[in-house]
This record gives C-alpha cells, structure tokens and sequence, in this order.
C-alpha cells in the first residue's frame, strides 16, 4: 500500500467499526436482543476487515516512484571523508 | 498501516476496545429500567416444630410462594437468582436471617409463578427462641446481567409467627 493508501484504510477502519457499533447497540436496544448486538457488530468488524486488512489494489492509487536500480547505480552514494586529528604537536 | 499484520492488530485492537464501551454502555441502560415486582407467601402449614437433642429448635413449613418478577427483566438479563429467608431477632442475636428456598429464573416467561412447596434448606435457630416468636419472610432477588452491574433488592413481608408450643 502506499502512504495515501494506508491513510484512507486507517481512516475506513475507524469510520466503519464506529458506525457498526452504533448500529449494533441501537439494533439491539431496540429489540431487546443483546444477542442481535453482538451478532451485528461481529458482522461489521468481519466486513470491515475484508475491507481494510487485504492489499486492495484502490489502496495503491498514489504509488511511490522508486529508483530504478540501473539509475542508482549511476549517483554512488557520497562517501563520508574521516579527518584524522592529530592531538598535541610535536616542536 | 504499513503492513497486513500491522492493520491486523490494529482492527482487532480498536474492535474490542469498542465492545468494551459498548458493554458498559449496555450496562448503565439498565438504570433507565422501573422495576415494579410483587410477591406474596402464604404458610399453608407447619409440618413439624422440634427442638432438636443438642437444643437447637428446628421448624418444617409448608409454603406457596407466588410472584410477578417480569418487570425485573432487562435485554441484559441473563438469569434472576431469588430466594426466600426468614428474619427474626433473638436475644442472642439482633437479626437473624435463615434462607429457605431458592431458585434460578432464566428467562422472562417463567418470572411470573407460584410454587408449592416445603422448606428447601432446613430451618434451624440458635437455640431454642422460636416458640410464639413473631418473623418476616423476605423475598431477596439478584438481577444477574449479560455484562455490567447486579442489582439486588428484596420484598419483605411481616406478620407471621410461629407456635406457641412444639408440634
């Protein structure tokens, strides 16, 4: 996934099981069922996973331009110069 | 979210922690319930009244016990424990309470009842106190939930009294 796929799962994860929480508790409030809860809410959290978990490919919509290896090989990285120090001077 | 485990986690993570607020959400609906239970217990008959060799008095009844605990009932009930006891004061001790019959309600349908029956567990006084003394059966109910807080609260019923003399 890319960073701006990742970011809209996180967001959908979050918006979802909030949504079928809500769903569920009024569900079963209303028809006395704590059962009819808990079955929805399982539901949801099982639906919001598919939905989230796997690598969908609208997940990937922004990919992330990496360097070709054959153009990296062309800018080495710079290589870091030690300066040696030499303490105290000899006179 | 970087990867499949790490979505993963964090799915299940903020899914339970959810189910937790909604439990106790659940839970505090409960208060939102005006329970309006009524219960009588008539003593059809007192089959034995003994004092026991090592002098302690024991007594056998016979009750039925009739009740409407349905309002009790909330969609987070699980089951209604209740039971029956009998309070008195001795001069040993200020109140003494003995249970004598108990039961499990499960379900809504069966909280409205009356039952016949003698003494489930035996009735037996420290001492020898009972004869003529005046007691209280009390109706004790535990509304046992599917998740969150148990309410207790009981019905006491006054007036009845025991022999004068062992039978």
């Amino acid at each position: 996934m890319d960073w701006q796929g990742q970011k809209l799962a996180e967001q959908i994860m979050q918006i979802m099981l909030l949504v079928f929480a809500v769903t569920a508790f009024v569900a079963g409030y209303v028809l006395g069922s704590f059962q009819m809860m808990v079955l929805v809410y399982a539901g949801g959290v099982t639906l919001t996973g598919l939905i989230t978990i796997p690598n969908w490919p609208f997940f990937n919509r922004h990919p992330l331009n990496w360097l070709d290896p054959s153009e990296a090989e062309k800018h080495p990285k710079p290589q870091v110069t030690v300066i040696s120090k030499k303490k105290g001077s000899k006179k | 979210m970087h990867s499949f485990g790490h979505r993963l986690n964090g799915l299940l993570t903020f899914s339970v922690t959810i189910l937790a607020i909604m439990c106790a959400i659940a839970s505090l609906s409960d208060n939102l319930n005006t329970p309006s239970p009524t219960a009588e217990i008539k003593i059809m008959n007192i089959n034995w009244f003994q004092k026991q060799p090592q002098g302690n008095d024991e007594v056998s009844l016979t009750m039925n016990i009739s009740a409407d605990l349905q309002s009790l009932f909330t969609w987070n009930t699980k089951q209604l424990f209740i039971f029956v006891a009998a309070e008195y004061e001795t001069p040993k001790n200020s109140l003494n309470q003995v249970s004598l019959w108990d039961a499990i309600i499960p379900a809504k349908e069966h909280a409205k009842f009356w039952i016949h029956t003698s003494n489930k567990y035996r009735f037996v006084d420290q001492g020898n106190n009972l004869r003529g003394k005046k007691f209280n059966l009390t109706l004790h109910w535990h509304v046992m939930p599917k998740t969150g807080k148990m309410f207790a609260d009981k019905i006491v019923m006054a007036g009845y009294s025991f022999p004068e003399e062992y039978r």
